[in-house]
Parts: C-alpha cells; structure tokens; sequence
C-alpha cells in the first residue's frame, strides 16, 4: 500500500512588498517510493517548490502535507523534527564542515535525534559504506574529490533512513562522470524504498528518471505523471 | 536502524547538553584565530582587574607581616603650638616621667640640635647641607624604634661621649658612607661614624638624620636637653589608655602642646591610600572588560552573519530555533570564558612575578579569581544573547540557493 508523501494542492508562496508570486497555485503529488525530477530554467519555482516540500518554508496560501502533516498548522519544533527524523537534503554546494572527518559530518546528520555520539557515528560508518566511501571513513572534505564530497552529503541525508530525500541540484558542481555516480546513487537509494526529488535544471539528467514534473514562471507546464518502477512490480 | 524511525509525528528533535559543547567548540576550532583574538579582549579586562586586586593584597599582605614584627604598640608624640601659635617645647624631664607611666615598656628619644649640620668634609660648601639633621639621640632608641644596622654598632655610654654618630640609612647614602670608621665633616668638627642604621620603618623620620649622644652635643653644641620626639612602646592592651594619659604627663601645664600619633596607622593610612588608588585602576579594568565584551558580541554578530548557511544546514537536519540559540550562545560563553581563563592566567602571573619583584609573598585572593572568571561567564552571555537570537531568526531556507 503506497500512500502519498508530498500533497501540495493548490499551493501560492509571495514574497516582498509589493508580493511576487514564486509559486502559483500549484498542485502536486508525490507518492511514497517514487523517483522524481523537478525541472525548469532558473527563476521558475524550482527552490521555493524544494523549501515548502522540505517544510523549511510554509505556503502562502493553498495546503501543503508532507508525511501526512499539514505544514501550515506546524510549529517551529515540530516542522524540526519531521525534518528530523523524516527528510534528508543534499545540496548542490555540498555543506561538509571544513576540518572533519567524513565520518564525522555524516553523524551530524543524527546529532538533532538526540542520540549519543558514539551511536551516530556506527550509523555513520554504515551510511558511508552504503555510498561506497568506506575506505574514507577519516578524510577530512579538503582530502576528497567533488564526486565523493556528494557522496558523504548523501550519506549525512540518508543516515537517519529519511522516508524523503531532496536533492537541490546534487550534480550542479560536480563532472559528468562523477555526476552520473551520485545520480546512480539516488536510484540505488530509491530502490531500497526511499522516496528521492531531484531538483535540477539539467534536462539530460532529467530525462533519465521516471517521473519528470516541469516548472516554468511559478506554475507546472507538465508532469509525466506516477511510473510504477520495477521495485512495485 | 528502526530505532531512529518511529513514527516521527510524535518525536521531537534533541540536542544533547554534550552535542551542544561540541557544536559549541566546533564554531571556535574552525576559526582559532579569531577566537583568541576576540576573548584576547576580555582576557586583557581581567588580567588587569586580577592583578590589580592581587597586587594591593600582596602589598596588603607584606604591610601586615611587617606590622606583625614591628609592633603597633609604638607611640611617638611631639611639641604641638603653643595657645598663640609658635613652637612649643617637651619640658626637660618628659623621657622619665614617659618611663614612669603605667604600661609603658621603653622610651626613647631625640632632641633636635638647631644650627647644626653634616657634612661629608670640611671642603663642602655648608649651603649644601643635603636635607640632613643632627639629632640628640637617648641610648634605648633604637630597641624602642625597632631599628636595625647596616653596618656597625650603637651608641653607647663611652662613643657618647666622644665625637661619633650613627647615620640614618638616607644620610649615609647621601653623604657616601658605607664603612664604619669614616669621618664626616659635622658642626665645624670631625665625628667618627660607629654605625649605619637600615631604613627604620617606624620611624622613616630617622632615616635622614645624623645621630650623636647626649653628654658631646652638650658639650659642643649647649643642646638643652629637650626632646622633641619621645618613642614609646607599651603593652599591647594598655596603648590606649597610655597614649590618653601622655599629653597629661608629659605637659601638665599644657596637654594640648602634644601631639601623639601612632605610627602604625600611618602606615595603615599610606596604605589605604593606595586602596583608593586600587579602586580606581579597578574601575579601568571594569572598563577593558566590558569592551572585551563588546569584542566578543561583534565577533559573534559577524559569525552569524557568515554562516547562514551553517545555519540552514542545520536547521535543514532538524535543528529547532532553540537548538540554534544554544548553540551560538554556547559559543559566546565559551569564547568569553576562553578569555577569562587566560586573563586569570595572565592576571596572577603578573601578580606572581610584581611580588617577586618587591620581595613579597604573592596573594591572590580565590573569591576575586572566582569572581572574575564568573564575572566573563555572566558577559558572555549578555555579549552572545542578541546573536543567538539574530541566529535563530536565520530562515530555515538559507542553506539553499546561490
């Protein structure tokens, strides 16, 4: 039984005075388990979608559910801890903590559930060796390259097993070979069940995923709709 | 795994007292030189409070030590003015009738010789008399004053009688004297020195006077046989009752003509004269402080602002606004108790080291050390509450986008 992760419904976001619309009036909906790609040029929509999807931003107007959890009626402390416990984010600069280890970035991914250090770090070393960097375990960002800087971004996203995990342009800075690595990552990542957006402006990547929804002036110009992957079948 | 992923509805993000220690420290590692720099200032605020306080104690410390040995049992009394305002005169016989009095232990005296002065030989210009008196001094003075040599020996009852003197330890070292059996140039005469006395603390008077006995300066130069300073020393519990009684006995006639005063607590006044001076050089450290202070808020201000993409990040892995506020405010406190700690440090060794110098024991009183290390705890925070707050506002969104 599959149930719907992401439930925007006719979701506005403004900002300033006199108010832009970034988003308006979108409807979407995202199902738990599936792969998806947010694509448009820059300008489109693109972040703000990813900030209200990742309950660091409200809408303005319309209702957004994330996890069954309506954004707009959350506190700050618990909107926290849904991102918490329930969603992973990669970013497309990386974010690694200059000075330590991978290993120990990575546990910074479970250091707001309130377990112990020495805990978060064995999750850590298990997440490490999930995106194949267990002979980095000590390097510090500086010693790694590009592709595996993402790697151990992806591996402090994953580490608390989030039931969602956004990516903001995760191959943004990196080579297409090393970007291909981390996009074959996300699939692997999605095939053990978590649901992965991919937010990009890269068509080719784009392409490449089952489900491509597009964004263009705040609006969704088209959306190639749910794809049972063969993990459903 | 399933531990961590419970249905999340009901749980709450946590930081642990420890994680936020090391998120704490984790800000100043990334970034050590500018964390000693900015706790530099408060370190600066306290060093100077802590070794102002630790100086005057040690000072404090030494005079007390010193009045311990000396004695504050000594009482000095003087010729006051007369009713019409000239100089008064103690009558002849006031050393014995001092003797006699209930309680009193020693007496001694000295009788200024008007007219007389020393020099080094004859060959000195007499205008050039350096400062230095001549003085009538009673055999027991120096076990009342509690007076030491340098070199040589007292006065007794033969060399009193004879053309010698005892230097005071200004006199000597004005008049180049270092060595017993040196002759000075005093009164038209040659006198023989048998003695250097050390600086008299009790009498610092003595320390520039020439000291001569009873029966020559009567011989050579008519002293009069008055005193004009009487030392005595009495029993500890009997002092005041003695020093009301001495005018009465000394000057029946006119008690008000003599002034008796208590050298001890005009050391003790020289020295909380210094205290004054000490609450003052406080009230500048007080003021380094509190720009350390404000050091330490700009620092932290400028940290905020910097690392709003930290910010995001972290808010991104869960971390709540309280979460962000502790964080940076642990920052502060850390960094301004950093610099607390090290002006300790640097406050009692400057201490440690200005003792050594002047020959004391050091004293640095724990309270103030405590109160100063307490002192940048509490600075800390104030200096870290408007930047942890400005933290915490940090929208969420800000680890995304350019």
């Amino acid at each position: 039984m599959t149930r719907d992760i992401v439930a925007l419904s006719d979701v506005t976001r403004s900002y300033g005075e006199p108010p832009t619309q970034a988003l308006k009036g979108v409807d979407l909906t995202v199902e738990e388990g599936e792969l998806v790609a947010i694509v448009g040029p820059s300008g489109s929509g693109k972040s703000t979608m990813l900030n209200l999807i990742g309950t660091l931003d409200r809408p303005t107007s319309g209702t957004a559910f994330i996890d069954g959890a309506d954004v707009s009626r959350m506190s700050d402390v618990r909107l926290s801890a849904l991102r918490a416990y329930r969603i992973g984010f990669v970013f497309q600069q990386f974010h690694l903590t200059e000075g330590f280890s991978a290993i120990d970035n990575v546990a910074d991914g479970l250091i707001y559930t309130g377990i112990s250090r020495r805990q978060r770090r064995l999750f850590a070393r298990k997440a490490l060796e999930r995106v194949g960097l267990d002979h980095r375990l000590d390097h510090k960002p500086n010693q790694l390259s590009g592709g595996e800087r993402q790697r151990v971004a992806i591996a402090r996203a994953v580490v608390g097993e989030p039931s969602l995990l956004l990516a903001d342009e995760p191959t943004g800075n990196l080579d297409s070979t090393s970007g291909a690595g981390v996009v074959e990552l996300l699939r692997d990542l999605n095939e053990t069940g978590t649901t992965v957006i991919v937010i990009t402006h890269d068509i080719d990547l784009a392409e490449s995923l089952p489900r491509r929804v597009s964004l263009r002036d705040g609006r969704i110009v088209a959306d190639s709709g749910r794809v049972d992957s063969g993990r459903a079948a | 795994m399933s531990g961590i992923n419970n249905p999340a509805s009901r749980k709450r993000s946590r930081l642990r007292g420890g994680d936020v220690l090391y998120l704490g420290t984790a800000g100043l590692r990334a970034r050590p030189t500018r964390a000693v720099l900015s706790a530099l200032g408060i370190a600066i605020g306290i060093a100077a409070m802590i070794a102002v306080v630790g100086i005057s104690s040690s000072s404090q410390a030494k005079l007390n030590e010193q009045l311990s040995t000396l004695g504050t049992n000594l009482l000095s009394m003087q010729a006051g003015k007369t009713l019409f305002g000239k100089d008064a005169q103690l009558p002849e016989d006031s050393v014995n009738k001092v003797a006699a009095l209930d309680g009193v232990l020693r007496v001694g005296s000295t009788g200024r010789v008007t007219g007389i002065s020393i020099y080094r030989s004859n060959l000195i210009d007499t205008a050039a008399s350096g400062g230095l008196g001549v003085d009538v001094a009673s055999l027991g003075l120096p076990a009342v004053v509690g007076a030491t040599f340098d070199t040589g020996t007292w006065l007794n009852a033969a060399s009193s009688e004879y053309p010698a003197v005892v230097l005071g330890s200004k006199a000597a070292a004005r008049l180049g004297i270092v060595s017993v059996g040196s002759l000075v140039w005093l009164g038209g005469q040659q006198f023989s020195v048998v003695g250097v006395l050390d600086p008299v603390v009790l009498a610092p008077e003595l320390d520039s006077t020439a000291l001569i006995g009873e029966t020559i300066a009567a011989e050579l130069f008519g002293f009069d046989h008055h005193p004009t300073t009487i030392y005595e020393r009495s029993a500890d519990k009997l002092v005041g009752q003695v020093r009301s009684l001495l005018p009465r006995t000394v000057n029946p006639a006119a008690p008000d003509e003599v002034d008796v005063v208590r050298p001890s607590d005009a050391l003790a006044a020289k020295n909380a004269a210094d205290q004054a001076f000490t609450g003052l050089l406080l009230a500048l450290g007080s003021v380094a402080l509190l720009v350390g202070g404000i050091g330490v808020a700009n620092t932290m201000v400028i940290s905020v602002l910097e690392r709003r993409r930290e910010i995001g990040l972290r808010r991104a892995l869960g971390a709540t606004r309280g979460h962000i506020r502790a964080q940076f405010l642990t920052e502060a406190l850390l960094l301004s108790a950093l610099g607390g700690v090290g002006g300790a440090a640097i406050g009692s060794a400057a201490t440690a080291m200005f003792a050594v110098v002047n020959g004391w024991q050091a004293v640095i009183p724990l309270p103030v050390l405590g109160a100063g290390i307490g002192a940048t705890v509490v600075i800390g925070a104030i200096a870290g509450m408007y930047p942890a707050v400005r933290a915490s506002r940090t929208p969420p969104t800000s680890a995304l986008g350019s």
